[in-house]
């Protein structure tokens, strides 16, 4: 892992200029498609809008990932403890999982967003992030060893010390794998939201997009897109990073 | 011959007319036993007797059907009437360890449920390392070890709160022979230093012979005792393999065995 591959950021010096050497022969309308020069050059013009859209896009999708961790897992211990609440209500976050978010965000934007966009943005993010972070969690407490559970049993382990020491051990890879799902759809979520909520209120990149794709900003388009695709990948190493550190 | 001035060794480990059944069927028993302090006892008898139900049953994991069983003293049947009954020392089929966790941390588990202290739980944790030839491992991942060694790490966890009793489920099946000699002699060795009880289930007639003062062998299921063989107490060691009496005692063994099978 010492050695870095440069393939790569080779590859990647490659398309851009032939991306920028066909966009300037061909003379394609920059609004089409404009060339990486421009998008650079929009970058920097409109950071002073799209940094701190940015910002509130990353600070929502990052506190709808933390709640969705703590609230995936704590109802993970709750179904864990009661089957029975497992049963009944598994049915039903099925549905809520299965119907697209996009056909949801307009309900919950009238229930709480009417007075405050973010809270409603929010709330969507973590109906979409939570979910992996459930399913993960419930099959990581599931997947405690039969045998080691037995010589809990014998040396007649209190349930914090069985929490503690052997099903939140167990369910810790399980949960890191569910919150990588987790960070790339709280920021889906919060997007989609953002698209929905179609007010400058929110004022996040997602909202920003909108905006310049009305105004045919093609570029500015691009260079959002290009701090989205940055976020993503940030959330994805963040939580690599601390699935390392774990398991070390 | 008189005897008379050695105090009788107590019995620690005890079934009376205990029997197990999952639901209607008979899965065990009724059986009779009792181990004394010092003793190895080995049962064995064909698969799905209810050998490894009827360990499970003294160490309190499986709840009998009818009749009792003690662990020194205490009804183990009854768990919740003696809370603060010993625990034995149990190994497994399957050495149990938890990955997540240095060897030296897997040896003081039973320590830490209990509530010892931790510098005690490390000292006394390194000391059951020692005894199973493993100190240098202390802080391996059980990844990192063989088959055989994480085993020995098993054995030592099931001694490291000194219990009186000892039962092993079949525990080195899947050890390779010379490694499963070295693992039978520390569980002598832990009998004879330590005046352990011990009650070892094994589907293998030379291990049972190499290790036991008595053997019941079981019949199939629901697992009765047929046969009682006490082997004599001869020196253990290679030796011992080779020998007349071995082949002797292995022969009756294996006699037992046979009417046990059809």
């Amino acid at each position: 892992m010492s050695k870095i591959d440069f393939a790569p950021l080779i590859a990647g010096i490659y398309i851009l200029a032939l991306w920028e050497g066909l966009t300037r022969i061909s003379g394609l309308p920059h609004v089409i498609l404009p060339p990486p020069s421009a998008i650079g050059m929009a970058l920097i013009d409109r950071s002073i809008v799209l940094l701190p859209a940015a910002g509130i896009t990353l600070g929502l999708a990052l506190l709808a990932l933390v709640i969705s961790i703590s609230l995936g897992t704590a109802i993970a211990l709750l179904f864990a403890r009661f089957p029975v609440l497992e049963r009944g209500l598994a049915p039903y976050s099925l549905v809520l999982q299965a119907t697209p978010i996009v056909a949801i965000a307009p309900l919950v934007i009238i229930w709480t967003g009417i007075e405050n966009p973010r809270r409603a943005i929010l709330i969507l993010a973590i109906i979409v992030a939570v979910f992996p972070v459930l399913t993960a969690a419930l099959a990581g407490l599931k997947a405690v060893d039969p045998g080691l559970d037995r010589l809990f049993t014998l040396h007649r382990a209190t349930s914090s010390q069985r929490f503690l020491r052997l099903e939140l051990p167990t369910a810790a890879p399980f949960l890191l794998a569910g919150a990588k799902t987790a960070a790339g759809l709280s920021l889906v979520g919060v997007v989609v939201a953002e698209f929905v909520a179609g007010t400058g209120a929110t004022g996040g990149l997602a909202w920003r997009l909108v905006e310049a794709g009305n105004r045919l900003e093609t570029a500015t388009m691009f260079a959002a897109l290009f701090l989205l695709a940055l976020m993503g990948l940030s959330l994805h190493a963040l939580l690599s990073f601390v699935e390392n550190k774990l398991r070390n | 011959m008189s005897y008379t001035s050695i105090p009788p060794k107590p019995i620690l480990i005890s079934a009376n007319q205990a029997s197990v059944s999952y639901g209607n069927l008979l899965a065990l028993g009724p059986i009779d036993l009792a181990v004394k302090a010092g003793e190895c006892v080995v049962l064995l008898g064909p698969s799905g007797c209810g050998k490894s139900t009827l360990l499970s049953a003294l160490a309190g994991l499986q709840p009998l059907a009818s009749g009792s069983v003690t662990f020194d003293g205490h009804d183990y049947a009854a768990p919740k009437n003696t809370p603060n009954r010993a625990i034995p020392g149990f190994v497994f089929q399957e050495p149990n360890l938890m990955n997540w966790a240095r060897a030296l941390d897997n040896v003081a588990l039973p320590l830490a449920l209990a509530g010892v202290e931790k510098a005690e739980q490390r000292a006394r944790a390194q000391a059951a390392l020692t005894r199973v030839g493993l100190l240098a491992y202390a802080n391996a991942f059980p990844r990192t070890l063989s088959g055989g060694m994480r085993m020995r790490v098993a054995l030592a966890r099931a001694l490291v709160n000194d219990p009186k009793a000892l039962l092993l489920d079949e525990p080195f099946a899947a050890i390779d022979e010379l490694g499963r000699r070295v693992l039978d002699d520390l569980v002598l060795q832990a009998k004879n230093d330590q005046n352990i009880a011990i009650l070892f289930v094994t589907h293998s007639v030379d291990e049972a012979v190499y290790l036991a003062d008595r053997i019941l062998v079981l019949s199939p299921r629901p697992g009765r005792i047929v046969t009682e063989i006490t082997v004599p107490s001869y020196a253990r060691g290679p030796e011992f393999l080779t020998s007349t009496a071995y082949a002797k005692v292995a022969a009756q063994a294996r006699r037992a065995l046979v009417p046990a099978l059809v």
